[in-house]
């Protein structure tokens, strides 16, 4: 059984009804039990917490500093190819735009990874478009290879593969799996994927199982906030997450919060996640998985970043460019507007300014060159 | 008379191992040493940075220290194995805190996969000392494979609920014929106290000293805190009995006046 089955049996449950009804006595509830169950996630969810944030938040921060500590892991993002065969109703690498598409060779990939790493950073996150003609596996590959030599872990952003395909990647040196449903809801999801294999809902949903069966050490997922009604889409990727905690406990899972930003097309958000909105996702999300990693990205404003850290984060992304060879060359069209723009090391100062420790480096590639 | 503690060949004075993850800052790390008097620190590998000598935790870690670099992240015997060897080989010595973690929701140690690694790292001249749940066969096996010590968790990693599994790490404390150093879940320093009471010959922790509010002060009491239970143990603690003992209730008669003597 897949989380795909699991999924099946939420389809009918009459959400919005169920979030209206939780009063005060319920968060209240969920917020004095050791452990929480879904109902506890969704009160946590529903409007009625709202007036309890302080509370959650008081609670989201022991949770963290307990078994996170005092700190924040860095990593950046590094974009090779915007080559995409997808067409989705957000996103500027969308196949529907024109615009010189790039892709770095195996040289500007180790300018690129030399740039990156030249300000610290030793996690490294592959992002490319979706594209098996000019992203396939292969390319990958070599560009782990490349990337060996500049960083202590290596994780991907790419289009979902198949079980055999993360493993040969796991063999080249890739520790971490990135990739996120965008949008649970099914409806919304098909009206948003308009053209390309990522239409392929199932296929998508499954992949970070399939990362999990590959045995790669952690599994990122998420919810891309705003596309569909932000409670429930928040409630099905923290069970998502809590899923694979479970039958996958040797696989760190974490959540990122990803907040729809602006983009090259006019494609406006159904639901809009005000600063609030984020917020109770994120500590609902630390208090019913104290152990889960939370990434915060590179989409939200430093003024609101610097606050988010203290409320559950335990990764954020420093230095980015979201623009293929960013790092080291002009030009480029971003995937999307990122919000804060600050270097890798105003991002440190940053932390230590507010009590916690920047953690550059905190794995060693363990496969063999 | 000094109380040493000999592990791995080394004599040492101070049964306070302390950890270098969690804190607000590496350069805190200098004066918690000092401020707990602790002469061994477990480091993690995957947090090593010899890149970037600022943000390198060994570089905040006096040379008189023992390290104990630690596996943290491996997931079974084989990973374990590949970091310990990834430790010696970056000059972090010889001694190795085995942690083999296939559970990362509760962090508890699995004792099959970390017995198999023992036994190979021990081969390879490694003073190996083993993270475990406190289980006696586990902690018999353990030694037979070479471990220097057994490390029961007293609760999970992180938790400070103190020493959950006390029954049980008595019982390795009285059997399992090696060092029991309790760690993890020591949240307060009258825990730490109780473990060494009962015989423990050292605590490691970590989390209760970084993420107190003021870990200098906490970690001074932690200090005081080991040394009282060690005198505590060594001066031999009095029988506990649940009510009131009124001195020869029953033979009190022998010893009154006109009693036969």
């Amino acid at each position: 059984m897949s989380f795909y089955d699991i999924l099946q049996t939420w389809e009918a449950f009459p959400f919005q009804l169920r979030l209206q009804g939780y009063r005060e006595v319920d968060v209240q509830r969920a917020l004095g039990k050791p452990k929480l169950d879904a109902e506890d996630l969704l009160a946590l969810l529903s409007p009625a917490a709202g007036n309890h944030l302080e509370e959650m938040a008081q609670r989201a921060r022991r949770i963290t500093q307990s078994q996170f500590g005092n700190v924040i892991q860095l990593f950046t993002p590094m974009y090779v190819s915007d080559y995409c065969v997808n067409h989705c109703e957000y996103c500027s690498f969308s196949s529907i735009y024109d615009f010189p598409r790039k892709k770095l060779d195996m040289q500007e990939v180790d300018r690129e990874a030399a740039a990156i790493a030249a300000t610290g950073i030793r996690h490294i996150l592959l992002l490319t478009g979706e594209s098996r003609k000019d992203s396939p596996v292969e390319y990958l590959r070599d560009c782990v290879k490349v990337l060996r030599k500049h960083f202590a872990s290596i994780g991907i952003e790419v289009n979902p593969m198949s079980v055999s395909e993360y493993q040969e990647l796991g063999t080249a040196g890739v520790d971490s799996l990135t990739v996120f449903q965008e949008v649970y809801h099914r409806e919304t999801y098909a009206n948003l994927h308009v053209k390309g294999p990522k239409r392929n809902y199932r296929n998508r949903l499954e992949a970070p199982e399939r990362g999990c069966e590959a045995g790669y050490r952690s599994v990122n997922i998420g919810a891309l906030l705003g596309l569909y009604d932000w409670r429930r889409e928040a409630f099905i990727a923290a069970m998502h997450a809590d899923y694979l905690q479970t039958r996958y406990p040797g696989c760190e899972i974490s959540l990122s919060i990803p907040r729809f930003r602006p983009y090259l097309g006019d494609f406006q958000p159904d639901s809009e996640v005000t600063d609030r909105a984020l917020v109770q996702v994120l500590l609902a999300y630390r208090l019913f998985l104290p152990r889960a990693g939370i990434t915060l990205s590179s989409r939200e404003p430093a003024r609101l970043r610097d606050k988010l850290v203290h409320l559950g984060v335990t990764k954020m992304s420093a230095g980015v460019s979201t623009a293929v060879g960013g790092h080291s060359q002009e030009g480029g069209t971003p995937q999307f507007e990122i919000s804060d723009e600050r270097s890798v090391s105003e991002i440190r100062e940053m932390l230590y300014r507010n009590g916690l420790q920047p953690v550059f480096k905190d794995w060693d590639i363990l496969v063999p060159n | 008379m000094q109380d040493l503690f000999h592990i791995g060949g080394k004599a040492l004075s101070s049964r306070l191992f302390i950890g270098t993850g969690k804190y607000n800052r590496n350069t805190l790390i200098p004066e918690v040493i000092e401020r707990s008097g602790a002469e061994v620190i477990t480091v993690a590998l995957r947090r090593v940075n010899p890149d970037w000598e600022e943000e390198n935790l060994l570089h905040h870690i006096p040379s008189h220290m023992t390290l104990l670099p630690n596996t943290s992240g491996a997931r079974n015997a084989e990973e374990a194995i590949r970091i310990a060897r990834l430790a010696r080989a970056a000059d972090l010595g010889n001694w190795i805190k085995l942690e083999v973690i296939q559970d990362q929701r509760y962090l508890l140690p699995d004792n099959l996969e970390t017995i198999k690694a023992t036994e190979v790292l021990a081969a390879e001249g490694f003073v190996v000392l083993p993270y475990m749940s406190p289980d006696l066969s586990a902690a018999l096996r353990l030694r037979e494979a070479g471990a220097a010590a057994v490390m029961p968790l007293g609760s999970p990693i992180g938790s400070n609920r103190g020493l959950r599994t006390k029954e049980l790490i008595q019982i390795l404390i009285e059997e399992a014929g090696l060092p029991v150093i309790v760690d993890a879940g020591i949240g307060k320093p009258s825990e730490a106290a109780e473990a060494m009471e009962m015989g423990a010959a050292a605590v490691l922790l970590n989390t209760a000293i970084a993420t107190a509010r003021d870990p200098l002060g906490m970690a001074e009491a932690f200090r005081a805190a080991v040394a009282a239970g060690r005198l505590a143990h060594l001066a031999g603690l009095g029988p506990v009995e649940q009510n009131a003992v009124a001195s020869s209730p029953l033979t009190g008669f022998l010893d009154e006046v006109g009693a036969e003597a």
